[in-house]
């Protein structure tokens, strides 16, 4: 018997939604430099932005891009980290790919946390980095490394370019394996040589590539059967993950929750998937989730998996969770099917492909009763922090939520206001909460940001761009504050400011005795108020609930470059309720009351 | 092929909720399999097949890498061992890589398996009769001869193999290279 590998069988041959070469690139067929035909096939292949740092190995590149002036805009970013974390944050907020362009050695190891927080979160980013000259490689040269070797398990794709003629061909498939399937990040190494190389330029219309195919329909007896099941639930769920909001299909989703009446949960790279404020939502699942959406997933006969992987954080202790559930898994990603929940019907294929085809198929249910329980465990155990007047992390994001009304696009770095951030603010709509997920990159909200700005700028969308995140990520990577201002993007940074790296704390304090080892950051944290001026963005603070809102107020006036807003919130505040690692979904801590055998 | 999956935790909850039994054979079950994955003709692909494996932290008892009939594709033969839900994942991680054309798992169909083996071992006046004898028996063949050491070559499955250099353990054994198993499947 084959292994069914139906996705590996035909090969590909797509100009997706491209733009064609424009007629007015009249440099097609011509002769010219390897750094030039890279350039070129940017232009052709539509990208409007670059991320870079110049370098040795690519000054070339820089030297043409100085003298042919390109279609497109490069932001010098300050930090090569920076520059792929600005580049994941515009693709996941345009749906477009993030592109980076950056030296050899140590700009190439630079990218490397990005490029692993891409490929971890699926976000479709190309990078670029130069390379020493092909005789050279293997010579310990200056500024060598295996680009290409480091980064090899932590990219979708990978070429070195050894010859100037495949250099477009390369250009040209990198971005469709970045963009098409599961999207992830593919990288380009370029030898220097390979650059001042003369060649003639022709930008593919197509790629072809025998070995990549990529799922779209699912199989119509898979889908059958998934209608049935559905049908034959009582008690359905809709377990919802990035991949319903890689695909664009929230609308679609939202369309089919209300028509069936089932209701939905959201992991994480969900959130926006399916509006928060509607009363099918039950918001996010999983270690830090809704008690009720973890009530939910433990009681239900049917999970309904959707562009989701059932990561750890989602699931717990497996051998707990969902133990009534069968699953339905819609999924584009072959390795992630019955990875670690057995799918008792898998539908491979492209999430909004599916849905389209699920949606004739399925009818309205009465699930009244079922809603019902849900609306006892929703008042059981709501989300709630103590309001004695100080200014907490909870508050700070609910006052974020209600001066933009939830039309924002919502950046956070990681750690407990990350959390807070999910549970709290309610993402009404796709594409608007933008945050590391899989890797869990402190560091990741600023520079994310900034990227997600230029995109919303580039799609002449108004909404405006926040960041949130903690006193400890924030300094990670605060030198783009400065690209930020110098290209005047009227950023809202809000600071958290704990003077702890708290998510660790919190740990600590829950399961370590209140060992508190290196996690207090009063004596380190900078002035945030002067940092942000230093970078030419506006700073202002906040100690209290009154004045919280103010500075919101007076940041929002800001309009040609970035305002930071400090809040220095209470330090010992914790993420509630939560499932402690490795624990059963079942057994939550809600409070600091309850029992906790994990000490 | 679902059906013959070794059962997820989460499985074995949802049958103990249902009151449904647990099969003996639902536990895990180990076995080797061996797996032809045709890939692009690239050194980078192969590498990303073999990185694949170690990432991912799946066994390798052995691998080839050979040419084919089209000078654009290799084939590599991939011996690896590990029950039932771990070999799906290796297979579908196998056709998920960009440059794998085609994956195989030839352990569930009818194939053929050879593998080739070269051994050398020391001999006296005493041992050398038995030492050919046991050879002869396996169809080895001298390829060498000193005044000290004899080398054998030897081909067939993997456990004829194995068995070979068994017998020839009480021996001194010098040397013992083996090609990894490549392997066809038979047509029907
Ligand atoms: C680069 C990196 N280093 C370490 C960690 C481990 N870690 C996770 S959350 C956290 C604390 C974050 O503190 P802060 O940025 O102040 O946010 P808070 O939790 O206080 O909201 C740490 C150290 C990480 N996720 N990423």
């Amino acid at each position: 018997m084959k292994y069914d590998v139906h996705t590996k069988v035909q090969p590909v041959v797509t100009g997706d939604a491209l733009p064609k070469v424009r007629p007015e690139l009249t440099t097609k067929g011509q002769h010219m430099s390897g750094a030039e035909i890279l350039l070129r096939s940017l232009e052709a292949e539509g990208v409007k932005i670059v991320f870079g740092h110049p370098g040795g190995a690519v000054i070339h590149v820089y030297d043409e891009m100085h003298r042919i002036k390109p279609q497109f805009e490069h932001i010098l970013v300050r930090h090569e980290q920076g520059g792929t974390h600005a580049a994941e944050g515009y693709a996941k907020a345009t749906g477009k790919v993030g592109t980076v362009l950056v030296t050899s050695g140590p700009g190439a190891t630079n990218t490397v946390t990005g490029i692993a927080d891409a490929y971890m979160d699926s976000v479709p980013i190309v990078v670029f980095t130069g390379q020493v000259p092909t005789g050279l490689i293997g010579n310990d040269a200056f500024q060598e490394c295996d680009a290409i070797g480091i980064s090899r398990s932590i990219t979708k794709h990978s070429y070195l370019v050894r010859d100037v003629s495949d250099l477009a061909r390369t250009v040209k498939e990198a971005y469709h394996i970045a963009r098409t399937g599961r999207p992830g990040p593919v990288l380009v190494d370029l030898p220097k040589d390979v650059l001042l190389a003369k060649g003639p330029f022709v930008y593919p219309e197509t790629v072809n590539m025998r070995g990549y195919a990529v799922p779209a329909e699912g199989r119509v007896e898979k889908l059958e059967r998934a209608a049935q099941m559905i049908e034959e639930s009582e008690r359905p769920l809709f377990y919802v993950g990035g991949g319903a909001v890689n695909s664009d299909s929230s609308e679609l989703l939202t369309d089919i929750a209300r028509h069936t009446g089932i209701p939905v949960t959201t992991t994480l790279h969900g959130l926006g998937a399916f509006p928060e404020d509607d009363t099918l939502a039950l918001r996010m699942l999983g270690m830090h989730g809704t008690w009720w959406a973890n009530q939910a997933i433990q009681h239900c006969d049917l999970i309904i998996a959707v562009g989701a992987r059932f990561d750890d954080r989602v699931t717990g202790k497996l051998d707990s969770w969902a133990p009534h559930a069968k699953v339905i898994h819609i999924e584009i990603d072959q390795s992630c099917i019955s990875k670690n929940v057995f799918a008792d019907c898998a539908i491979l294929g492209n999430v909004r492909n599916v849905l389209e085809q699920l949606r004739p198929m399925v009818k309205p249910k009465d699930t009244t009763e079922w809603l019902k329980q849900i609306d006892v465990w929703r008042q059981e155990c709501p989300l709630k922090y103590e309001q004695d007047g100080k200014l907490r992390a909870q508050g700070v994001i609910e006052n974020l939520r209600d001066k933009t009304n939830g039309d924002a696009v919502v950046i956070t770095d990681v750690g407990q206001h990350q959390m807070w951030t999910a549970q709290y603010f309610r993402f009404l709509h796709s594409r608007t909460h933008i945050t590391s997920g899989g890797l869990g990159t402190m560091g990741f909200g600023m520079p994310a940001a900034m990227g997600a700005a230029f995109g919303m700028r580039e799609i002449g969308s108004s909404r405006p761009v926040v960041c949130i995140s903690g006193d400890g990520g924030f300094v990670m990577n605060a030198q783009e504050m400065s690209v930020a201002a110098a290209h005047k993007l009227p950023l809202k940074l809000a600071v958290i400011n704990n003077r702890f790296l708290g998510m660790v704390r919190q740990w600590q304090e829950l399961f370590h005795k209140e060992r508190y080892s290196h996690t207090d950051l009063s004596d380190t944290n900078p002035d945030f108020v002067k940092l942000a001026e230093a970078n030419h963005c506006v700073g202002l603070r906040a100690t209290t609930p009154e004045e919280c809102r103010q500075i919101i107020d007076e940041a929002w006036k800001v309009t040609d470059r970035p305002a930071l807003m400090e809040f220095q919130v209470a330090k010992e505040e914790m993420v509630f309720p939560m499932v402690p690692a490795g624990a059963a979904t079942g057994e939550m801590i809600t409070d600091r009351m309850t029992p906790n055998s994990f000490v | 092929m679902a059906d013959t999956l070794v059962l997820t935790p989460q499985q074995i909850i949802r049958k103990k909720a249902a009151g449904e039994p647990i099969q003996p054979d639902d536990s895990e079950m180990t076995r080797k399999h061996t797996i032809v994955v045709l890939v692009e003709n690239s050194i980078g692909a192969f590498i990303r097949v073999i990185n694949m494996f170690s990432a991912r932290g799946f066994n390798i008892d052995s691998v080839t890498v050979g040419p084919t009939e089209d000078s654009s594709v290799s084939r590599m033969n991939i011996a690896t061992v590990g029950n039932s839900r771990i070999i799906a994942q290796v297979l579908r991680q196998l056709s998920r890589l960009v440059d794998t054309i085609e994956v195989t798992d030839l352990t569930t169909t009818d194939y053929v398996e050879r593998e080739l083996c070269l051994l050398k071992v020391c001999y006296t006046k005493d041992s050398r009769s038995e030492i050919l004898d046991v050879s002869d028996i396996f169809r080895g063949k001298v390829v060498d001869i000193t005044k000290k050491t004899m080398t054998f070559e030897l081909r067939g499955p993997s456990q004829k193999i194995d068995a070979f250099i068994d017998m020839m353990l009480p021996h001194n054994i010098v040397e013992v290279a083996r090609s990894g198993r490549v392997a066809m499947q038979r047509d029907i």
